[in-house]
C-alpha cells in the first residue's frame, strides 16, 4: 500500500495560481527528491502536506486513509488537523529551533506534550518521560550530537542546529519526513554534515520528501525525482533518468542552468 | 519641627504611592495582555458577505458598493474597538482620567440622591484609572513583543502537533517576556513617578504631604521626596537588571 497519495492539489494565493494540480504518491521507505526553480511551488506543496496551508482542491491520503479533502475541509476540527499533521514531519530551511530550550529539550518538548493525551499518562508520567528522553538521546546520538545535549541553539553552528531540527522531527516518528531546502541557509562547509545525516536516514529507509537545490545530492540519495515548474509536475522518474536523460525540454533547460 | 517626624510622615504617605504602584501592576499587566490579544484579533464576522452579495442578474455592482462591501468584509470589530479604546486612553491625560473616574459616577449618584459610590475609596478610584491607563500602554508593548516573534516559531510548534495554547505558553511567551523587559521597565519606572498624580483627587500621597509643609513655609520636605523616588527606582532598576540577566541564557 502507498504510504502517501496526493491527488489534484491546487492552491491559489488570491489570483496567483501557485499549485495547479499536483498528483504523486510515495511508497513506504522511499526517498523522493523535489527539484525546480524558485517560485515553482515546492515550499507551498510541503506546507500543504503539513497543513500549514489549506489546498483549494484535491485530496491527501496516508496509508489509504483520506486525511484531507478540499471539498469537505470546513468540517475538519482543529484537533483533527493537529493529529493529521503528525503523519508528517517538516524540517525548515531556517531550522526554527526553540531558542529557550536546550538541544535535548527541543527534541523532547513535543513528545512530552503529546504524551499528556495518552490514557496511561496519569501515574506513569515519570516512566513515560524517561522513555521519551531515552528515545531523544538515541536519535540525537544518531545525529552525532551527544556532546551538545545541554547546549542552547545560539551556541550551536548552523549545521548542528539543523541536525537538532531533524532529530526534533524524528522524535515524533512521522510516517513521512519532509525537508524544505535543509541546507540552503548553511555555509557551504556545513552542508555536508547535514546531507550526510539525511543520506543515513535514506539508508535506513526512512520515508522522505526532500526539496533541494543540491542536484548531486538529490541524484545520490533519492529513489525518485520530481521536477516541478510553475505549479505543475513536469517530469518524474528515477534519478538516473531525470538527471541523465530527461524527457522534457523544460527539465533539460533547468538542469543545464545547474551544471553550467 | 522634628526632622524624624517629618520623614516618618513622608514615609507613611509614600506607602500610598507604593500601593497604587502595586495595584496598577497587579491588575494592569494581565489586563494589558487581554487588550493586546483584543487588538490582534483577526475575527471577521462579515467575511462571507462578498460571496453572498452577488447580483441576481450576474452583473457587477457599482464600484462604490463593492468597495464598501469589501471594507465591511475585512472589518475586524474586536481589533477595531480595542484600538479605539487604546487611542482614547493614550490620547488623554492620565490626570483627567483620574478625575473623570472619580467624579462622573459621584455626580450621577448624587443627582439621583444616592451617596457617592467611591465613599472614602479615593485610592480605589485612582487605581482603576491607573490600571486602565497603564494596561493600554502595556498592551502595545505586549503586541510589539508577540508580533516580533518569528512566525516560524509558531509553525514549528504547529508541525510538532502542539495546540495553540501550548505554542503560546511553551514556546512564545518566554521569548516575548525576554523582549519586553526593557520597554516594560521604562513604563514601570514612569509609573512610580506618575503615582503622585493621585493628589488631584486628594489622595494624601508623598508630594501632597510635602506640599502641606511648603504651605507652612517649610520647603525642604518637598525637595526630599526626590530621595524616596530615587531609592525606589534604584531598587526597581536592580530588579530589572536581574531579570534581564536571568533571561540572557538564550537569544
Ligand atoms: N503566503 C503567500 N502569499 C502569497 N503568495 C505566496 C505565499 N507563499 C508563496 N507565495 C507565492 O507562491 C509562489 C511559489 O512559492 P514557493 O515558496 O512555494 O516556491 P518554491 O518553489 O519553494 O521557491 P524557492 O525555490 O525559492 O523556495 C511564489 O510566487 C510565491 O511568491
Ligand atoms: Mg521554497
Amino acid at each position: 500500500m502507498k504510504v502517501l497519495e496526493v491527488k489534484g492539489i491546487q492552491k491559489n494565493f488570491g489570483s496567483l495560481r501557485v499549485l495547479k494540480g499536483i498528483d504523486f504518491d510515495l511508497e513506504r521507505g522511499e526517498a523522493l527528491a523535489i527539484i525546480g526553480s524558485s517560485g515553482s511551488g515546492k515550499t507551498t506543496l510541503l506546507r500543504c502536506l503539513n497543513f500549514l496551508e489549506s489546498p483549494d482542491q484535491g485530496t491527501i491520503s496516508v496509508n489509504g486513509k483520506t486525511i484531507f479533502d478540499a471539498s469537505e475541509r470546513l468540517s475538519l476540527k482543529s484537533d483533527e488537523i493537529r493529529h493529521n499533521r503528525l503523519y508528517f514531519g517538516l524540517v525548515f530551511q531556517n531550522f526554527n529551533l526553540f531558542p529557550q530550550y536546550t538541544t535535548l529539550q527541543n527534541v523532547t518538548l513535543a513528545p512530552q506534550l503529546l504524551a499528556k493525551e495518552r490514557e496511561d499518562y496519569k501515574g506513569n508520567r515519570a516512566a513515560i518521560f524517561k522513555e521519551l528522553e531515552l528515545n531523544a538521546r538515541d536519535i540525537l546520538a544518531q545525529m552525532g550530537l551527544t556532546d551538545k545535549l545541554d547546549f542552547y541553539p545560539h551556541q550551536l553552528s548552523g549545521g548542528q542546529q539543523q541536525r537538532v531540527a531533524i532529530a526534533r522531527a524524528l522524535a515524533l516518528s512521522p510516517d513521512i519526513l519532509c525537508f524544505d531546502e535543509p541546507t540552503s541557509a548553511l555555509d557551504p562547509e556545513l552542508t555536508g554534515e547535514v546531507l550526510k545525516v539525511i543520506s543515513s536516514l535514506a539508508e535506513k529507509r526512512t520515508t522522505m520528501i526532500i526539496v533541494t537545490h543540491e542536484m548531486q545530492f538529490a541524484r545520490e540519495v533519492s529513489d525518485r525525482v520530481i521536477f516541478m515548474d510553475d505549479g505543475v509536475i513536469v517530469e518524474q522518474g528515477a534519478p538516473e533518468q531525470v538527471f541523465g536523460n530527461p524527457r522534457e525540454e523544460r527539465t533539460r533547460q533547468f538542469l543545464a542552468r545547474y551544471s553550467g | 519641627m522634628d526632622i524624624a517626624v517629618i520623614f516618618q510622615r513622608l514615609t507613611e504617605s509614600f506607602v500610598i504611592n507604593i500601593e497604587l504602584f502595586g495595584m496598577t501592576l497587579l491588575f494592569g499587566l494581565p489586563l494589558g495582555l487581554v487588550i493586546a490579544f483584543g487588538s490582534m484579533s483577526k475575527w471577521q464576522p462579515f467575511e462571507w458577505l462578498p460571496g453572498k452579495l452577488k447580483r441576481p442578474d450576474g452583473k457587477r455592482w457599482k464600484k462604490i458598493i463593492s468597495i464598501l462591501v469589501g471594507a465591511i468584509a475585512k472589518w475586524r470589530p474586536i481589533s477595531w474597538l480595542t484600538k479605539i479604546i487604546v487611542w482614547i486612553v493614550r490620547g488623554t491625560p492620565l490626570m483627567l482620567q483620574v478625575v473623570i473616574i472619580f467624579y462622573v459616577p459621584s455626580i450621577i449618584a448624587v443627582s439621583k440622591g444616592l451617596p457617592s459610590p467611591w465613599g472614602s475609596g479615593r485610592l480605589l478610584a485612582t487605581g482603576i484609572a491607573f490600571i486602565i491607563n497603564y494596561a493600554c500602554y502595556f498592551s502595545e508593548i505586549y503586541r510589539g513583543g508577540i508580533e516580533s516573534i518569528h512566525g516560524g516559531q509558531n509553525e514549528a510548534g504547529q508541525v510538532l502537533g502542539m495546540t495553540r495554547s501550548q505554542i503560546f505558553f511553551k514556546v512564545t511567551l518566554l521569548q516575548v517576556v525576554k523582549r519586553i523587559v526593557p520597554p516594560m521597565g521604562n513604563e514601570i519606572i514612569t509609573l512610580i513617578k506618575d503615582t503622585s498624580l493621585a493628589r488631584i483627587i486628594a489622595n494624601k500621597e508623598i508630594i501632597m504631604m510635602a506640599q502641606e509643609y511648603s504651605a507652612k513655609g517649610l520647603i525642604w520636605p518637598l525637595f526630599s521626596t526626590a530621595l524616596f523616588f530615587l531609592v525606589f527606582v534604584g531598587i526597581l532598576t536592580l530588579a530589572l537588571n536581574w531579570s534581564e540577566r536571568r533571561l540572557s541564557y538564550f537569544r
